[in-house]
């Protein structure tokens, strides 16, 4: 999207990790014995866990799909976690603190509707087909060439991604705590192999979900003591107003999200309504939560259809409620963060926040935030949340990448007759190669700083495109092999043309996000939708004019030409239409309030 | 959730809670009998015993509940 992309892959909107070389020179924290005793103890836990699931991953099945063996709840919480990086939480804070609750919506209308699509409207389609992987799918549907082209372009997008991020939460980790740079990387990665090359992708889940529990458990206890210091939300917006009334804090509306939208100028983000809705609400958030594999992965895991459905539907309501955790600590922070001498402290944007000036960053305002409230024990704990954050992510791109290497990649192109045994093992390994591969891409980003950028526009290149091939294959009978396979090559062309168009001429913008008003951060947002809407259309447009797939060879993999099992009747608790429309109540909700 | 007899992931949290939990909440047990409480906002809460003490008893409750050997 803009600034870093997550350890996901999703979104990140103003932590640059190279501009952390920038920061304050002193630590933010000092930890006690207790906060090292948690973070330790944290460690031998997850490595724990991979020796002990070590003997349930013997076949391919185990180690590339956790057996198919997962529970809803355990799927829903992995595969919110694997998105839940530390890096996510910190830049997302700081946005908050930036620009208000305006940043909500890459929790909310970014990842709820599509969340609940991929439940309800996808995830039979990649159940039912038993497909190990999204270029699997791919394949299925429209044969070895989109498929090869999307496997190769996750598999090494995710792992330059994974030491992208592995070196933004070294220089977090080095701002926060003081820590050397290679102590950081080496530690969290060398664990991360561990218990992944161990356990495959139930080690991994596993792990997931104890961070998950970690982050809550580390995270929530800042935004409850926040507000009992602020006196609720109704004190804390008294005093950002008293506060904006004196001119403390710069004008502009932190407790709405919809209300300036209405103009690329009424809001500090510089986006308009269409682009939240559209670039972000559709082609960005559907691209990620529904064809990324990383996620999908998670949910491809579920012991049986209702509960892959339900998967993302459990996830949905623990996705509404990140913001309590990450935005509302930013809000906070503008009304109660203070210089050691009572006055109020001001945040600046990074590159004014440099060795020697005393000041801090938007980014740091997480780390601040727990360093105001939390004693000992209670500050490594949350120490330990950020770091669990950052492993969970590194370990959800590493099991991705070994998945989609082994089967998208060496099966079907090095070696067609493997024996699941040697599968396994090629698994283990790729494992072990994903994350020296992005410890390199660590070091690199180290030497030169540039490399950074152009890795993460790589990224956002191919997601959008994959949706609209998705989309078109799953529900539409007629789309062809030619179809799928122009339509992903020249969506992706789309994106980055669009790119290097406003990278080389900025005022380029103006054209791509449709206004001259519109800033930095509109231009991912339209890039992505014009993108997908290439790739559907050169989709339809080529399928029109090439041969079908006989109707008997889409069954299992299109709308019209499959039979979705029918399912037990459940009690309404346990029925996943249910809580769709519970979790649509309370998105509706949440945004009508906030309005 | 458990598998083939093997213990389930909760258990795992269970016992994580718990020693954080128990680690957390004797702290803040030493910080209300001392009286030398650290220097942090809102000390006076002690949320180190409150925050400490429901870690400890979730813990506990999952610890037990999943226990290897127990259908969970």
């Amino acid at each position: 999207m803009f600034g870093l992309v997550a350890a996901n892959g999703m979104s990140l909107p103003l932590i640059n990790a190279h501009s952390h070389l920038a920061m304050a020179a002193s630590p933010l924290a000092r930890l006690g014995a207790l906060d090292i005793a948690v973070i330790v103890i944290y460690f031998a836990m997850v490595i724990w866990i991979g020796f002990y699931l070590k003997g349930q991953a013997s076949t391919s099945e185990e180690f590339f799909m956790a057996g198919r063996e997962m529970t809803a709840w355990i799927a829903g919480l992995s595969f919110v976690s694997a998105n839940l990086g530390s890096l996510e939480l910190m830049g997302w804070a700081g946005s908050a603190y930036q620009y208000g609750i305006l940043a909500a919506h890459w929790y909310w209308i970014g990842a709820i509707p599509a969340m609940l699509f991929l439940g309800m409207v996808m995830m039979p389609f990649y159940y039912v087909c038993k497909t190990h992987s999204v270029p699997g799918y791919l394949k299925l549907r429209y044969g070895q060439g989109a498929s090869v082209v999307s496997a190769i372009s996750f598999a090494f997008m995710t792992v330059l991604m994974s030491g992208v991020n592995m070196f933004a939460m070294a220089e977090v980790m080095k701002v926060v705590l003081g820590w050397d740079l290679n102590f950081s990387i080496i530690v969290s990665s060398l664990a991360v192999a561990a218990y992944v090359a161990l356990g495959g992708l139930r080690s991994a889940i596993f792990n997931e979900v104890l961070q998950f529990m970690l982050i809550w458990g580390g995270a929530l206890l800042v935004p409850i003591l926040g507000m009992v210091e602020t006196g609720g939300w109704n004190g804390f917006k008294a005093r950002l107003a008293q506060n904006i009334a004196s001119g403390a804090i710069g004008q502009g509306d932190y407790t709405h999200m919809w209300r300036s939208m209405g103009h690329f100028t009424d809001n500090p983000m510089g986006i308009h309504w269409t682009g939240i809705v559209f670039g972000l609400g559709f082609a960005i958030s559907f691209g990620y939560w529904t064809t990324d594999f990383l996620v999908v992965q998670r949910v491809l895991a579920a012991h049986n259809l209702r509960s892959a459905r339900m998967a993302p539907i459990i996830g949905s309501f623990f996705k509404m409620a990140v913001p309590f955790i990450v935005i509302l600590p930013g809000l906070l922070g503008l009304v109660v963060l203070q210089n050691p001498n009572g006055t109020l402290m001001h945040l600046v944007p990074q590159n004014l926040a440099t060795e020697g000036s005393g000041l801090h960053s938007y980014n740091e305002v997480l780390p601040l935030m727990m360093v105001r409230y939390m004693s000992p024990g209670l500050l490594g704990l949350g120490i330990t949340a950020l770091i669990a954050g950052f492993m969970s992510g590194m370990a959800g791109n590493v099991s991705a990448f070994s998945a989609v290497w082994t089967y998208d990649i060496y099966q079907p192109l090095i070696k067609k007759d493997a024996s699941d045994q040697h599968l396994v093992t090629v698994g283990r390994w790729a494992t072990i190669l994903g994350v020296v591969v992005s410890i390199g891409t660590a070091y690199l980003v180290m030497s030169a700083a540039g490399i950074m950028d152009y890795v993460q526009a790589l990224f956002s290149f191919f997601i959008s495109p994959l949706l609209g091939v998705v989309l078109v294959g799953m529900f539409w009978t007629r789309a062809t092999k030619a179809g799928g396979f122009w339509g992903l090559l020249l969506g992706t062309l789309t994106s980055v043309g669009l790119w290097a168009w406003v990278k080389a001429d900025p005022h380029a913008l103006r054209y791509v996000a449709l206004s001259p008003d519109a800033k930095d951060m509109a231009e991912n947002m339209y890039r992505a939708l014009w993108s997908v809407i290439v790739a559907i259309l050169v989709n339809v447009v080529v399928s029109m004019a090439t041969k079908p797939k006989p109707a008997a060879e889409l069954e299992g993999l299109v709308y019209g030409a499959t039979k979705i099992p029918e399912e037990e009747p459940v009690p309404i608790y346990k029925n996943e239409w249910f809580w769709t429309a519970v979790a649509t109540v309370m998105f509706c909700a949440l945004n009508i309030y906030f309005w | 959730m458990s598998t083939s007899g093997h213990s389930s992931i909760w258990f795992f949290i269970g016992i994580l809670l718990t020693v954080y939990g128990a680690m957390i909440f004797c702290y803040g047990l030493y910080e209300l009998a001392t009286g030398h409480v650290a220097n942090v906002v809102l000390a006076n809460l002690h949320a180190p015993v409150w925050w400490g003490g429901g870690m400890l008893i979730l813990g506990l409750f999952y610890g037990i509940r999943f226990r290897p050997g127990r259908n969970g």
